[in-house]
């Protein structure tokens, strides 16, 4: 039994001369909120578009709720919202669903109760009626976002599901994943606000030039990785040097000290060694990375331009 | 099948939400009510010299054979409009469809619903087909009618000569949807106009070549024809439905002297069917 939502071993695209996917291998699991981060042009779009099947990968392979990409009984129980969300503008809200429930192969009493449900969930019940073309950008993502769901999906892939909302949009699919991850849902999530990416997922992989550089889980972030300032005086080049034992990125800069440590608990240690080595210490102050700095510090500064 | 269904329904829906029906519908309507007041003067002017020719010493079967070939041309030079304006809808109504739902990213959720890529190509082929169907019916039905009841005159073997032409319609329509899987929609107006064109002239020098018996010529206007099959389509339905005086007189400007053999015919048919596998292959194996 595949435990894994999605599964792909060295998805390879070439547009060209210019590889826009290098060889992505990532595992998600069943029922995590898997964020998929990286700066633009960093093939983001492409991959989803590949686990999807929109694109044929150049080499590579992946798996999807156990099945290979574009397999249509697996596609019936998965979702999308596509980044450029451009549906039917033609259709009413309530006809634009109930095409989309046919082409899950829903039947008609599913699909009519859903739509009541979805409606209401996403803000729109007034609109049933209203043709798309009349609707703004924030209200077609959130016609966008009922449809990708509309299924009961298992797997969910949101590419930039908030780019035209406000903030209350915002909040409104971040509870929506949260009602989906505890559905069993797995949610694959594509943004740029690392914010919410922040809230809302259980793991990320950050993604450069094409490639995975970095898997971490976020539940790690508050307990792990933190950066500490600390205000010395008397402090020794050598004595600073010397703390490059404990942690990296080592910055002094008058008497202030700042530095990366993998664990908080070393913080003790490191004030007894300033002291024996016969610097003032007057604080030290640890601070967490934010997802931000994490990023920054992942892909770095030009954002793998 | 579901699928292919519940597309076509889509693709019927759009052309009606998009305004195209009703477009379609008032100026199909403006073009049988000219028509019909066109044919209306010319026969009256016509009916005017027959009866001075009855007065005359001229037998009564000749002026009857002129009444005939005249509402005959006259009939063949209105479906020959009817046939342009199909052929037109035809290119229009397909050459925006996959390459434009592409551009715009519409068709990206719906590649990814549990369908076959297929059932996209076949569901629009059946919905454009039926709205082409009624748009001939309306046009080319019209034009029949409206001269039926002024003349009470009905061309040989319509059915067959209708069907061909729809059939031609068709054919263009596919060819168009064809190059929409690959091209932008401009691109593909510009091709399937660009291909009408050479089958069009093709059938001309064709007709000429046959006319002064110039082998070159004919064979020119042959592989014309195998390029592009639509025109020996509207020559093989207007030689079904033209009188037996004209087919032998061959003088007439919408009769017939070269006809396309059933070969031709069978032809057609198979271009279709691989302009409709390329459509399919090419979506298939598209990034989309």
């Amino acid at each position: 039994m595949n435990t894994h939502a999605i599964e792909t071993n060295e998805l390879r695209k070439v547009f060209g001369e210019k590889a826009a996917v290098k060889g992505l291998t990532l595992q998600v699991k069943q029922g995590e909120v898997f964020g998929f981060l990286g700066p633009n042009g960093a093939g983001k779009t492409t991959s989803i578009k590949m686990l999807l099947g929109l694109v044929a990968p150049t080499s590579g392979s992946a798996s999807l709720l156990g099945a290979p990409v574009g397999n249509r009984a697996a596609l019936t129980h998965m979702g999308f919202l596509p980044e450029h969300f451009r549906f039917q503008d033609w259709l009413t809200a309530q006809e634009f669903l109930e095409l989309h429930g046919r082409l899950y192969g829903m039947n008609q009493l599913d699909i009519n109760a859903r739509i009541d449900e979805l409606l209401e969930r996403v803000g729109l019940s007034d609109f049933r009626n209203k043709f798309l073309r009349t609707f703004s950008k924030g209200m077609l993502q959130r016609i966008g976002l009922a449809q990708a769901i509309l299924n009961h999906p298992r797997l969910v892939f949101l590419d930039e599901p908030t780019s035209g909302l406000d903030p209350v949009g915002r909040r409104l699919v971040r509870d929506i994943i949260h009602e989906l991850r505890a559905d069993g849902t797995s949610v694959f999530l594509n943004s740029h606000l690392l914010s919410e990416i922040e809230v809302t997922c259980d793991r990320v992989a950050f993604i450069r030039h094409g490639e995975v550089v970095r898997v971490m889980e976020l539940s790690t972030l508050n307990a792990g990785q933190i950066s500490v300032s600390i205000r010395a005086g008397n402090l020794s080049p050598q004595a600073a040097n010397g703390l490059s034992q404990w942690g990296t990125d080592i910055q002094v800069n008058d008497g202030q000290v700042t530095m990366s440590l993998s664990n908080e608990l070393v913080m003790p240690e490191i004030t007894r060694y300033l002291v024996a080595q016969g610097a003032e210490v007057f604080a030290l102050t640890p601070t967490h990375l934010s997802l931000e700095e994490i990023f920054i510090e992942t892909v770095g500064k030009d954002g793998g331009l | 099948m579901k699928n292919i269904f519940t597309l076509a329904q889509m693709t019927f829906r759009e052309a009606i939400r998009r305004r195209i029906v009703l477009t379609g519908l008032l100026l199909g309507i403006c073009f049988l009510i000219t028509y019909s007041i066109g044919f209306h003067y010319i026969y009256t002017s016509v009916r005017a010299a027959e009866t001075s020719l009855q007065n005359s010493s001229q037998p009564k079967a000749v002026v009857r054979i002129a009444d005939t070939e005249g509402v005959n041309t006259l009939l063949l030079a209105g479906l020959y409009a009817v046939t342009f304006l199909s052929i037109a809808m035809a290119a229009l109504l397909a050459a925006d469809t996959l390459a434009g739902e592409i551009n715009s990213g519409t068709i990206q959720t719906i590649v990814t619903k549990p369908i076959r890529r297929m059932d996209v190509v076949f569901g629009k082929w059946f919905g454009f087909a039926s709205l082409l169907l009624l748009y001939f019916l309306l046009m080319a039905g019209g034009t029949v009618l409206s001269i039926w009841i002024q003349t009470g005159y009905a061309p040989n073997h319509l059915i067959t000569g209708l069907g061909l032409i729809y059939f031609e319609a068709i054919l263009v329509m596919t060819i168009s949807m064809a190059c929409s899987s690959a091209f932008s929609a401009l691109a593909t107006g510009g091709i399937v106009f660009g291909l009408y064109g050479l089958g069009f002239i093709g059938g001309w020098i064709e007709q000429f070549g046959a006319m002064l018996q110039n082998q070159t010529a004919i064979k020119v206007g042959i592989i014309a024809s195998l390029i592009i099959p639509s025109e020996s389509l509207w020559k093989r339905a207007a030689f079904e439905m033209q009188t037996p005086l004209a087919g032998v007189l061959g003088m007439s400007p919408f009769s017939t002297v070269s006809v396309p053999s059933p070969l031709m015919i069978g032809y057609t048919v198979l271009y279709l069917l691989v302009m409709l596998t390329v459509a399919i292959r090419v979506f298939e194996k598209r990034d989309i």
